[in-house]
C-alpha cells in the first residue's frame, strides 16, 4: 500500500522546483545553481536505476547492519505505567538506529549521497557537522570509497564533541574548525557552502540533514526513509498493527522525516516531532517551529530563529546535533498542514530521559533522541495501555558521556 | 533605475568603464557610513553598492564576513540602512545606489515592503546573492513593479543554455562574478574575463560589470578595457576594517587610484 499514492496524499511533495507549499526551494548563489540542477538530474536518474538501489540496499545490509531491530521497551513501559492512572501508559517501542555502524541514523544518508557522488564522478567530499555524527558518517563512507574528505565543524562543537573529532581524524578526514558566528552547526554549514562554491567542479557536498537547497531535502528524506519503511513492515510482522504515535527528535529533521514519511498516508498514525527547547522557550533554545518565523537560510525557505530584521539568532541546546536555528522545509510544511504535531523538550528533561533509558533498558541514548524519549514519557502516561508509541532511537550516547557528566557535575 | 542607465550612457560617451564601489553598510557603525560613501564618490566611484549586513554571509570571504559582523556588532538595523541610503540620496541626487545582500533581511517584512522602502530611500537597484532566477518571485516582481532594478549575477558556471533564464527579468546591469568562489583575494585570468564578457554581450544589451578579486589599479584597468563596469569590494572593505572611523581619507585616495586607472585604460593601451 505504501507504493500507491492516494489522491489526498501527504507524500507527493516537493514539486519539481523543490517547493513544499511555500517552503523549500533553491535559494543559492548563481555559481551553485547549475550544480544543483545537475545534482537534481543525476538524482532522478539514480532513482530510476535498479543498480543504484541494489548497491544502496547491499551497503545498508552488509556495511551499516540493516535492518535495525524494532524493540519493545518493556521495563520503560512498566516504569511509565507505574506513574500513570489505571489503564493508562502506552506501550513504548524503539526503532534501534543507534545500532547502525557509526552509531546513528546519519550513515543511511551518507551511503546514498556517496553513491551519487561516485555516479557524478566527483573526487572530493565535504560536509558540515554539529554533534560530529554526520561528520563521522561522512568520513566513514569517504574512507570506504577512497575519497579525500573535509569536515567543517564549529569550534564550539569541536570542544564538546572531542571523541567524534578524533574518530573523524582516524578515518582520514581533515576537520576544519569554524570560528565565525556562534561557532556551531549553522556556521559550519556556511563554511561548507563557501568551500563548495569555490570547488564546484570536483567536490560533492554531503549535507547531513533534510534541509538545504532542493533536491537535498528530498534525497536525504528518501535515503532516511529506510527507517520508516522497515519499521512499518516490522510492526506489521510482529504485532500485525501500526503504531498509534510516532515520535522523533528534530535538529534539521532527517531522522524524523525518515521515520514519518512512509507513514504519512496512514491516517490513524499520529506523529510528533520534538524540537530542543534548550533552557526553555522563553530563554535560549533551538526550537525553530515553536519560536521562529518563515525565512530563507542555507538554500531553503523554512522556519528560522531570527530577529525582526531577519538576522539569524543563535540556537542553544545541550545536544550539539539539535543546535540549529532552522528546520527542514518538509517539516515546516507538515506543521502548517497539521499532519504532524511538534513539541519541544528542555535540556533538563532530555538529561532526565537519558538517565531513565540507561537505567530501565540498559541503553545509553544520544542526547538527540533523549529529547524524543522525554516527549514519549510525557505522552505515554496520557495514552491508553493498549496503544503503541514508536520512537526513533536515532543515536547512541557514547559521544555524549562527557557532556552529560559535566551537566550532572561528575568528573571523569 | 534611470540613474543607472544614465550613468552607463555617460560613461560610454566618455569611452570608459564605470567604477562600481562596494562597502558594507553600518561598518564600523551606521554613523560612519555616510562619510565613507562620500569618500567613494569623491574618489571617483560612479555607482555605489551598499551591502546590507547579514549574520550568515555564505558567499563572502573573511574580509566581508568581518565587515558584516562589525556592522551588526554596532547594532545596525534595516531601518539604519535605509536611513543611510536616504541621506546619501539627498547629498548625491545623481549617483546610482544599489543594495547588495542576502534574501532573508530583504524579504523579512515582505517583498512589497522592501521594494517600497527602496523607492522611498532612492535606491536604484537590488542585488540579492541567494535569490537565483528560479526563486525570482520571492522578491523580483515587487521590485520591478516599483521600477527598482533587479540586478542579476552571472558566473563562470552559468553556461550558454542557462544564460537566457538568468537574463529574463534582469535589469540595471549584469554583474559578472569572474571567479567561482567567495569574495576576497582570488582573481580570474584576464583572457577568461574577456571571453566571458564577449559571451554575455552576445546575449544581452545590459551593461556588464565585472567583479570579485579586483584590488589593484592595473587589474581594474585591464577589466575596464573589456567591460562596462568594474566592481571593487573586499579591498575597500579591508581599508574600512583597518582605519575604522578614519577610513574616509584612505578610502578616497585608494578609490582615486582605481578611477584614474580606469579613466585612461582604453586610451592608454587600447
Ligand atoms: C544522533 C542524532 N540524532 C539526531 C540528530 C539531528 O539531526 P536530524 O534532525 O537531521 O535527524 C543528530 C545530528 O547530528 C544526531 O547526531
Amino acid at each position: 500500500m505504501t507504493d500507491q499514492i492516494p489522491p489526498n496524499s501527504y507524500r507527493t511533495l516537493p514539486d519539481e522546483r523543490g517547493h513544499f507549499g511555500e517552503f523549500g526551494g533553491r535559494y543559492v548563489a548563481e555559481t551553485l545553481m547549475p550544480l544543483i540542477l545537475d545534482l537534481d538530474r543525476e538524482y532522478r536518474a539514480a532513482k530510476a536505476d535498479p543498480a543504484f538501489k541494489a548497491e544502496f540496499d547491499d551497503l545498508l545490509e552488509h556495511y551499516v547492519g540493516r535492518p535495525s531491530p524494532l524493540y519493545y521497551a518493556e521495563r520503560l513501559t512498566e516504569e511509565i505505567r507505574s506513574r500513570a492512572p489505571k489503564g493508562k501508559g502506552a506501550q513504548i517501542w524503539f526503532k534501534r538506529d543507534e545500532l547502525n555502524h557509526t552509531g546513528a541514523h546519519k550513515i543511511n544518508n551518507c551511503i546514498g549521497q556517496i553513491l551519487l557522488a561516485k555516479r557524478m564522478g566527483k573526487t572530493r567530499i565535504i560536509a558540515e557537522t554539529g554533534a560530529g555524527q554526520h561528520g563521522v558518517a561522512t568520513a566513514t563512507v569517504a574512507a570506504r570509497f577512497g575519497l579525500p574528505c573535509v569536515i567543517y565543524m564549529g569550534a564550539r562543537d569541536i570542544e564538546r564533541q572531542q571523541p567524534n573529532v578524533f574518530r573523524m581524524k582516524l578515518l582520514g578526514a581533515e576537520v576544519v574548525p569554524v570560528s565565525s558566528g556562534a561557532k556551531t552547526l549553522k556556521d559550519a554549514m556556511n563554511e561548507g557552502l563557501r568551500d563548495w562554491v569555490a570547488n564546484v567542479h570536483d567536490t560533492f557536498y554531503i549535507i547531513g540533514t533534510a534541509a538545504g537547497p532542493h533536491p537535498y531535502p528530498e534525497l536525504v528524506r528518501d535515503f532516511q526513509s529506510v527507517i520508516g519503511t522497515e519499521a512499518r513492515a516490522q510492526m506489521l510482522a510482529r504485532i500485525n498493527r501500526l503504531p498509534d504515535l510516532l515520535v522523533a527528535a528534530i535538529g534539521g529533521g532527517s531522522n524524523a522525516i525518515g521515520l514519518f514519511h512512509p507513514f504519512l498516508d496512514d491516517p490513524d498514525v499520529a506523529m510528533l516531532g520534538v524540537e530542543a527547547a534548550g533552557e526553555g522557550l522563553d530563554k535560549r533554545h533551538a526550537a525553530s517551529l515553536a519560536g521562529g518565523d518563515p525565512g530563507v537560510l542555507h538554500g531553503n525557505k523554512t522556519y528560522l530563529l531570527q530577529d525582526e530584521d531577519g538576522q539569524i539568532a543563535e540556537a542553544h541546546s545541550i545536544s550539539a546535533g539539535l543546535d540549529y536555528p532552522g528546520i527542514g522545509p518538509e517539516h515546516a510544511w507538515l506543521k502548517e498542514s497539521g499532519r504532524v504535531d511538534y513539541s519541544s523538550v528542555t535540556d533538563t528533561e532530555a538529561l532526565n530521559a537519558f538517565q531513565l533509558l540507561c537505567r530501565t533498558e540498559g541503553i545509553i541514548p544520544a542526547l538527540e533522541p533523549s529529547h524524543a524519549i522525554a516527549a514519549v514519557t510525557k505522552r505515554a502516561v496520557e495514552m491508553d495501555s493498549d496503544q503503541i508509541i514508536l520512537a526513533n532511537l536515532c543515536g547512541r550516547g557514547d559521544k555524549d558521556i562527557f557532556t552529560v557528566a559535566e551537566a550532572l557535575g561528575v568528573e571523569i | 533605475m534611470k540613474r543607472l542607465s544614465a550613468k552607463f550612457d555617460h560613461c560610454r560617451a566618455d569611452d570608459r568603464a564605470a567604477l562600481v564601489a562596494f562597502i558594507t553598510g553600518g561598518d564600523p557603525t551606521p554613523a560612519d557610513t555616510g562619510a565613507i560613501l562620500d569618500a567613494l564618490v569623491e574618489g571617483g566611484a560612479d555607482i555605489i553598492e551598499l551591502g546590507m549586513p547579514f549574520t550568515d554571509p555564505m558567499a563572502d570571504g573573511p574580509s566581508i564576513q568581518e565587515a558584516n559582523l562589525r556592522s551588526l556588532g554596532s547594532g545596525t538595523t534595516t531601518a539604519d540602512l535605509f536611513a543611510i541610503a536616504r541621506d546619501f540620496r539627498a547629498r548625491h541626487p545623481a549617483v546610482p545606489l544599489v543594495l547588495m545582500g542576502y534574501a532573508n533581511p530583504m524579504i523579512r517584512r515582505g517583498p512589497g515592503w522592501f521594494a517600497e522602502q527602496c523607492v522611498e530611500a532612492g535606491v536604484d537597484g537590488v542585488i540579492c546573492v541567494d535569490i537565483p532566477t528560479e526563486e525570482d518571485e520571492a522578491l523580483g516582481p515587487s521590485l520591478r513593479e516599483l521600477g527598482v532594478a533587479t540586478i542579476r549575477l552571472a558566473t563562470p558556471t552559468t553556461d550558454e543554455a542557462r544564460l537566457p533564464a538568468v537574463l529574463e527579468g534582469a535589469s540595471g546591469f549584469l554583474y559578472y562574478v569572474s571567479v567561482a568562489g567567495i569574495t576576497g583575494k582570488q582573481q580570474a585570468a584576464q583572457d577568461s574575463i574577456e571571453a566571458a564578457v564577449t559571451r554575455l554581450k552576445a546575449q544581452t544589451d545590459l551593461p556588464v560589470a565585472v567583479g570579485f578579486g579586483v584590488r589593484t589599479p592595473e587589474q581594474a584597468a585591464d577589466i575596464a578595457r573589456v567591460a562596462d563596469g568594474v566592481v571593487v569590494g573586499s579591498a575597500i572593505v579591508e581599508l574600512v576594517g583597518e582605519h575604522g572611523s578614519n577610513a574616509p581619507g584612505p578610502v578616497r585616495d585608494y578609490v582615486r587610484t582605481l578611477a584614474d586607472a580606469i579613466s585612461t585604460a582604453r586610451t592608454a593601451k587600447g
